[in-house]
């Protein structure tokens, strides 16, 4: 190390590097020649800790992973083990999880929206950002009781019977947030500032995002067209029809731009499946104790950050053998070097918030 | 002993009223700051759709007092390898600055401090910039990487910010041609114009310039929370740390009234020297009864009776301020014998009332802007203030002083004086955007290669 280089410690308390994160950072003056993410401060053993639980005594715990976006882990989860229990939820199951599913989506977005904006410094959206983000946690406390870890979804379908003004609520919430967009993006998308700080910061181009197994908002801003929604439809996606946003350069802005389509798009598939929600079972018919066939199975949804994917493998037992989570911030993270080199210590933070990173689930 | 004592005794006979107006702004102060950030925080809360503080008194007003308790009693902690002495110095440095600088301003033609200093302006400044040292050394002490960093971006941004400000105050200055603070207000009084109408882009290159070299956001980089933690401040703690908040808000009013006076006609009410416009004179009056009743409305709402006593008193005391309002112009009318008697309390009080009113607004901006724009980064920072403030603000003396002597060849006064200053500020706003335009040119910022959409549909 020169005399003139720095080594800097961010994290892993620090206001930006949202919960654990600890990065170290080299630096030249303020200029960034290299950065290592340390992580594992809050690691649980979440994969340890299935391989003592049953099928469905585990499904909490997914929850605790990327605890604001609490139901798509646990779809994913519910959905690889009917994968391997070879049984399909019922028609309704499929379309609620799929509308609960979406609006995680935009509350998981608006958090990301929240505290990017606030470590590049504007404080207002934040706020904005939690009043919609308030209205869905309400929708999820009326139908499951949580409102964070919702533990949502059971193997096979659904606990609850959706309530009685699901629909209405959804709705309504739809209705308001078009016009609660625009209001963030008249914060933010045309400010000069907010352009000056986030374009051309932190390009990923495809070839280095597919090289590194981005997934998410963060590749698609980098011009890959890839959703699993889309590619391998789950749940009820394959009824519906939306857009998938991708961007050009792969830098920030783009993120930023995908992320906010990606809420637009979520809104109206939400509008779409409230239309129409199948009558019948909510639960496909599974045992009380599960005792998956041996085998093996991988199943990956599009969580709002990006595949998560579950490889659960069965020795018939009612416990899994062995359940290894492919989890999109994790791998996200990867690409964080790559981003940051050569930039200022300013935008660190803003890459660090562009990743959409939940330490949770980094860690596991 | 004896003859230190006499010296001291003639001291005060001759300097008895700076020394109690002095002390009371030492005294009064750190409560003005603590409301200050009271209402920041009421505003911030009215534009994030919340609520703000609203526990410790009706709608939270004893709030700074439960906060300057918390910061006394709060431990004081010293870094194991800071330089305990700098440590120790850098925050008194910081506020000593920010206190010694209010002693130049003039609030009304009778309120200030050090009276009639001929370089009053120069004084201001110049001591308000001795603040920096305290940020600087209280970066370098505590011997932290983020503190130093913050340190540095303080500097930096100080030096550059400086230079910008000052080549605005200077275009201001030359309408008057005196450093004094009460000659500067006076000859805004005596043109019938404020400064900010004949030197627009002066008033917005030293608006920009004062927020940075305040450390308020947008250009708040040297504290930058998200980025530094607290930049300068990280290692500070309790009355230590609060003491360099007290600087930052000493600061912001410093630059406030600074610009006031400047700009801003100092305590004059807008259009001071239009007879038919004097009904002006009972805004401030009924501005203060509408405070007031408003208080009285709000009594039922309280939920405690100890509230409720609290927000009458609150009512009653903005009453009484609209009565001490009132009075000097109330006495002319129902006795004009007592007019002449009257009318340096007119000046003094209603002085007072429109240049606290200009600064609050001033600050006012401050915070909207806080709230409502994100950060500038660094080099962006650096950039503007270098690329674009600074030759802007050295265009714009140049086209002033143009301006003033063409003005002077026609014998222009007043607002006569906008037929010239008005095509200055126009060619000084070309010269901006061609500015910006050169700047755009020469963007150091590499070229953004687009990433291949092979698989884009």
């Amino acid at each position: 190390m020169g005399a003139d280089e720095l080594v800097i410690n961010m994290g892993p308390q620090h206001p930006s590097t949202h919960g654990v994160l600890r990065v170290k950072l080299k630096l030249d003056g303020e200029r960034v020649i290299g950065s290592e993410c340390i992580i594992g401060y809050l690691h649980r053993g979440v994969e340890k800790i299935a391989e003592n639980r049953t099928y469905q005594q585990f499904a909490p715990y997914v929850d605790r992973m990327d605890y604001v976006a609490a139901v798509s882990s646990g779809l994913g989860y519910c959905e690889a083990v009917e994968k391997l229990l070879v049984v399909e939820a019922p028609p309704r199951a499929r379309v609620i999880r799929t509308i609960l599913t979406e609006l995680q989506r935009i509350a998981s977005h608006l958090l990301w929206l929240g505290t990017h904006a606030l470590d590049i410094g504007a404080l207002t959206p934040l706020f904005y950002c939690f009043r919609e983000r308030e209205e869905i946690l309400k929708i999820f406390e009326k139908y499951c009781g949580a409102r964070l870890t919702t533990h949502a979804f059971r193997i096979g379908g659904l606990q609850y019977e959706a309530y009685d003004t699901l629909e209405k609520d959804v709705e309504r919430f739809c209705k308001d947030f078009e016009s609660r967009i625009v209001e963030y993006e008249t914060l933010l998308t045309q400010n000069r500032i907010w352009i000056g700080r986030t374009k051309g910061v932190g390009i990923l181009t495809a070839e280095d995002a597919i090289a590194f197994g981005v997934t998410g908002p963060v590749l698609r801003a980098s011009g890959v067209k890839w959703d699993i929604r889309k590619a391998a439809p789950y749940a009820a996606y394959d009824q519906y029809k939306f857009e998938i946003p991708v961007g050009t350069t792969g830098d920030t802005y783009d993120r930023y731009l995908v992320r906010m389509e990606e809420m637009r798009q979520s809104r109206l598939i939400c509008l779409q499946a409230i239309e129409n929600i199948p009558s019948g079972p909510m639960m496909a018919k599974v045992g009380k104790v599960l005792k998956p066939p041996p085998g093996e199975v991988y199943h990956a949804i599009e969580a709002p950050k990006g595949e998560i994917g579950y490889y659960i493998v069965s020795d018939g037992t009612v416990m899994p053998y062995r359940v290894h989570i492919r989890p999109p911030s994790f791998i996200n993270l990867q690409a964080f070097d790559r981003m940051v080199r050569g930039h200022l210590v300013a935008d660190v933070v803003a890459i660090i918030g562009t990743i959409d990173i939940v330490l949770g689930e980094v860690d596991r | 002993m004896n003859a230190a004592f006499q010296a001291t005794l003639e001291f005060l006979k001759v300097y008895w009223a700076p020394l109690l107006c002095g002390v009371a702004v030492v005294a009064i102060l750190p409560l003005i700051v603590g409301y200050i950030v009271l209402v920041e925080r009421k505003i911030m809360a009215d534009m994030q759709a919340r609520l703000g503080p609203m526990r410790v008194g009706p709608h939270g007003l004893l709030q700074p007092i439960a906060d300057a308790v918390k910061l006394l009693i709060k431990e004081d902690i010293i870094p194991e390898n800071a330089d305990k002495l700098v440590f120790w110095l850098a925050p008194v440095l910081s506020v000593g600055a920010g206190l010694l600088s209010l002693a130049g301003l003039a609030i009304g033609p009778a309120f200030q401090i050090a009276q009639d200093i001929n370089i009053g302006i120069l004084f201001v400044v110049g001591i308000s910039a001795l603040g920096i040292f305290g940020i600087v050394l209280g970066g370098w002490a505590s011997n932290s990487h983020y503190s130093l960093m913050g340190a540095l971006r303080s500097s930096a941004q100080l030096v550059s910010y400086e230079t910008a400000a000052g080549m605005a105050l200077v275009s201001a200055l030359l309408f008057t041609g005196t450093l004094n603070i009460k000659s500067i207000v006076e000859a805004q009084s005596k043109e019938g114009i404020w400064f900010v109408l004949l030197a627009p882009v002066a008033f917005f290159t030293y608006l920009v310039a004062s927020i940075a070299e305040t450390n308020r956001a947008p250009f708040d980089l040297p504290e930058a929370e998200s980025e530094l933690v607290a930049g300068y401040m990280t290692e500070f703690s309790g009355f230590r740390w609060s003491l360099y908040f007290l600087a930052e808000y000493t600061n912001m009013i410093v630059v406030a009234s600074v610009a006031t006076t400047l700009f801003l006609g100092g305590w004059l009410r807008p259009f001071a020297g239009v007879p038919w416009l004097d009904f002006l004179d009972f805004i401030p009056v009924l501005l203060m009864m509408l405070v007031g009743v408003y208080c009285f409305v709000r009594v039922p709402k309280q939920p405690v009776t100890v509230q409720k006593i609290f927000m009458v008193l609150v009512g009653l005391l903005c009453l009484a301020v609209a009565m001490v309002l009132f009075a000097p112009i109330a006495i002319p009318i129902l006795k004009p014998s007592l007019t002449e008697a009257v009318k340096p309390f007119y000046a003094g009080i209603h002085g007072g009332f429109w240049f606290i009113f200009k600064v609050s607004l001033y600050i006012y901006f401050f915070m909207w802007l806080r709230f409502t724009i994100p950060r500038y980064r660094f080099d962006q920072l650096m950039r503007l203030g270098w690329h674009f403030l600074i030759p802007l603000s050295i265009i714009n003396v140049l086209l002033v002083g143009l301006a003033l002597i063409v003005g002077a060849y026609f014998h222009l006064h007043g607002w006569g004086l906008l037929l010239v200053t008005t095509p200055a500020a126009i060619l000084a706003l070309v010269a901006a955007f061609l500015i910006l335009a050169i700047e755009k040119q020469h963007d150091p910022r590499p070229e953004q290669t687009a990433a291949s959409d092979f698989y884009a549909g």
